[in-house]
């Protein structure tokens, strides 16, 4: 089963090689597709369940006052949104794609560690299910925010916050596991004709993300650990009495925090990489600036951590390189930026659904990244802090950016995975609503957060009314549009047209190469070096 | 060709980088101190063991203001003697702060410093401080703590006004 050409003849060998049937099927499994998928619906279900709260978020504040809740319960939707989000849906929905496609990119059989494959998917279930059974318990969930400073979360937080730290303890091992596998995948499992240069950037993106997960998530598991002694075990690290200090709670955190929110974007560009080429009908403008611009990004992203912290009193030296270096960030991410509109030009481009959500991706993810820019400069940053200018900005860069792109790569690779094919007139109305619904919800946010409306406030005074209703209706449409959403897929797995093995004129990959829907196992021998030439996106 | 086997030093690499980094964030704690000791940052005051001579330029002057807080319920009452002094750099001066436990138990608690302008906070050193030590309050005693320092010339000379707060913490041994 080496090319494309001869997997017709090959595939019912593989007969007796396929799942195993029923539940234990997905409990034991050890293949990166089903894992993959595994990933996939799990994070599909933990964006329900954050969306859900963020509904919640948007009915209280839909008009002045409190209408609906105690503003004790709004703290704590608005921090189990936040982290649900992050950990439950865009990371482990990266880490699924990366298992569906690593190793059909790299022209491997499988993951080079299946059964820690497997372990790594299996925690997240169990710590999702902790951090939600802590609305349950006693002084309920966690309410300090998804940041969860000290001492709020230390000295003032409630008897659930061991529960937190708990299931953040597991969320971590399971991306660090996650991280391992894909840099083990990538490094020793690729075709061995494949060269460094020869892989697709999604490929590129994700290697330089398990980087910065092995660098980051650790340092997030210290801060916690931290938390847990200092209310615990008496130790004193956050603690002003016992010598220790809050504000260094906050530079421990963002030294996490900042390479995170670069593990949530890096597999997004290149997911946008890879559908562009495809519908421009264009070779990648700039492969070898995109593989230097994201790992420059990915490093850059560990010395900038303090802008998230210009207003707890630094010294104007700080500030000064604190607001440079973030600057800094904007010169290769503006690269990639000019390299998906240079595919673009004079490409003949067609608008499919992988195509729209692409686009879109590049315009509202700059959107995103200009507001970032805004509040990366320190003295404006006074003014802008703890705003909903930031809430306006970092949903435009995880929800129309990360998202988005988790969306582009689902209907880019449903074929592909399902061997069918969506229903694209559906999935265009899905578009349109979910891209005219998001920006109805997050715009005005920048205008409420640039007249003074502070974040994680469930009330607020009556000039704010307006663009919060407005923002409030946009998110009921936008939160409806996951119905839609939700029915495409599942109407394209029960019912889609059988698709081709490459449904998309311009695709280029190992993975067109397989069938329509590619077999349980791919690639038993490497693909040949002509092959890997003529997928290559370097050319 | 094969693919390549996971030799044993590989494996070493991808599980030692997560320990590691895992021990850098205990690691920050210490460094973290360090580096708020030498730059002021977070507005982390100095100390000197000696009363030094300094140059003095009696024409610059400075305004001091004395500020205090308590946190978390401490039940001793607490304030600067004076609110602010004008100083004049390389000079040393004394003042105090006092304090009075309203209660009929002995409270025990500790004193944190902070300087603004950040800036200013390397240039501020004490010789004696009341924040050095926990202090012990005995019930319904009212006592005089007192404070020595001097702002060393070499501080900004855009800087006219330095604050100086003391936060209250209530210890529970």
């Amino acid at each position: 089963m080496t090319t494309a050409t001869d997997t017709s003849a090959t595939a019912h060998d593989d007969h007796h090689h396929g799942p195993e049937k029923g539940l234990m099927r997905w409990i034991k499994t050890t293949n990166h597709k089903d894992i993959g998928s595994l990933y996939m619906w799990f994070a599909f279900t933990m964006l329900l369940v954050g969306g859900a709260f963020a509904m919640g978020i948007r009915a209280e504040l839909l008009q002045p006052g409190l209408q609906l809740m105690e503003p004790q319960f709004f703290n704590q939707l608005t921090t189990m949104h936040g982290l649900i989000m992050v950990f439950g849906a865009i990371m482990p929905a990266f880490v699924g794609l990366g298992n569906w496609l690593i190793p059909m990119m790299v022209g491997a059989p499988d993951m080079a560690l299946p059964r820690m494959n497997n372990w790594s998917f299996w925690i997240l279930p169990f710590a999702g299910g902790i951090l939600l059974s802590t609305f349950f318990m006693e002084g309920g969930a966690p309410a300090f925010g998804w940041t969860f400073y000290a001492p709020l979360s230390t000295t003032f937080a409630p008897d659930s916050t061991d529960f937190f730290i708990f299931a953040v303890h597991l969320l971590g091992f399971s991306s660090i596991m996650g991280a391992i596998n894909i840099i083990a995948t990538v490094l020793n499992m690729r075709a061995p004709e494949m060269k460094l240069m020869d892989m697709p950037l999604f490929v590129w993106t994700w290697l330089i993300t398990s980087f910065l997960l092995i660098g980051a998530m650790p340092v997030l598991a210290g801060a916690v650990t931290m938390m847990l002694t200092d209310r615990n075990f008496g130790t004193a690290f956050f603690d002003a009495t016992g010598g220790g200090d809050p504000v260094m709670f906050q530079h421990i955190f963002w030294f996490f925090g900042h390479p995170e929110v670069y593990i949530m974007i890096l597999p997004a560009f290149g997911v946008v990489s890879h559908i562009i080429p495809t519908f421009a009908r264009k070779p990648l403008f700039g492969y070898s600036s995109m593989v230097y611009a994201t790992a420059s990004i990915a490093f850059l992203s560990y010395i900038v951590w303090a802008h998230h912290m210009f207003l707890t009193g630094m010294p104007v030296a700080g500030e000064l390189y604190f607001m440079y270096a973030t600057m800094l960030i904007a010169v290769p991410t503006g690269v990639k930026v000019f390299n998906w509109v240079s595919t673009m030009w004079r490409g003949s481009m067609t608008f499919e659904a992988p195509m729209l959500w692409a686009i879109s991706f590049v315009f509202l993810f700059t959107i995103g990244g200009f507001s970032g820019l805004m509040l990366g400069i320190a003295p404006a940053d006074i003014q802008y802090h703890d705003t909903y200018f930031v809430v306006a900005h970092f949903h435009y860069v995880l929800v129309t950016g990360a998202l988005w792109s988790i969306i582009a790569a689902t209907f880019y690779w449903l074929p592909k995975w399902t061997g069918k094919m969506y229903n694209e007139k559906l999935a265009k109305v899905h578009f349109w609503w979910a891209v005219i619904s998001v920006n109805v919800l997050f715009f005005p946010q920048h205008f409420l957060g640039l007249a003074g409306m502070p974040r994680r406030i469930p009330d607020y005074s009556l000039q704010f009314a307006d663009f919060n209703f407005i923002s409030s209706i946009g998110g009921f449409a936008f939160g409806a549009s996951f119905i839609l959403l939700t029915y495409i897929v599942i109407d394209c797995i029960r019912n889609g047209k059988p698709a081709s093995a490459r449904p998309w004129e311009g695709a280029k990959g190992l993975e067109w190469t397989l069938e329509p829907k590619a077999q349980y196992h791919s690639f038993n021998t490497p693909p040949s070096r002509k092959l890997i030439e003529a997928e290559s996106q370097n050319s | 060709m094969e693919q390549k086997k996971i030799t044993k030093k590989f494996w070493i690499k991808l599980v030692s980088a997560p320990i590691l980094m895992f021990a850098f964030a205990y690691a920050m704690v210490p460094i973290y101190t360090v580096f708020c000791e030498i730059t002021g940052f977070n507005g982390t005051t100095g100390r000197v063991e000696t009363e030094q001579q300094y140059e003095v330029d009696e024409q610059r002057k400075i305004e001091v203001s004395f500020f205090a807080m308590t946190m978390g319920g401490f039940p001793v009452q607490f304030g600067p003697k004076v609110n602010s002094m004008t100083i004049v750099p390389g000079k040393f001066y004394t003042t105090s702060y006092i304090a009075k436990n309203n209660t009929d138990e002995t409270v025990i608690g500790q004193a944190i410093p902070s300087v603004a302008p950040t800036d200013a906070a390397l240039y501020f050193k004490k010789l004696e401080c009341f924040c050095f030590n926990r202090q012990i309050f005995k019930p319904h005693e009212e006592v005089e703590m007192t404070l020595r320092f001097v702002v060393e010339p070499e501080l900004d000379k855009r800087i006219k006004d330095i604050s100086l707060s003391y936060n209250f913490f209530k210890l529970e041994k």
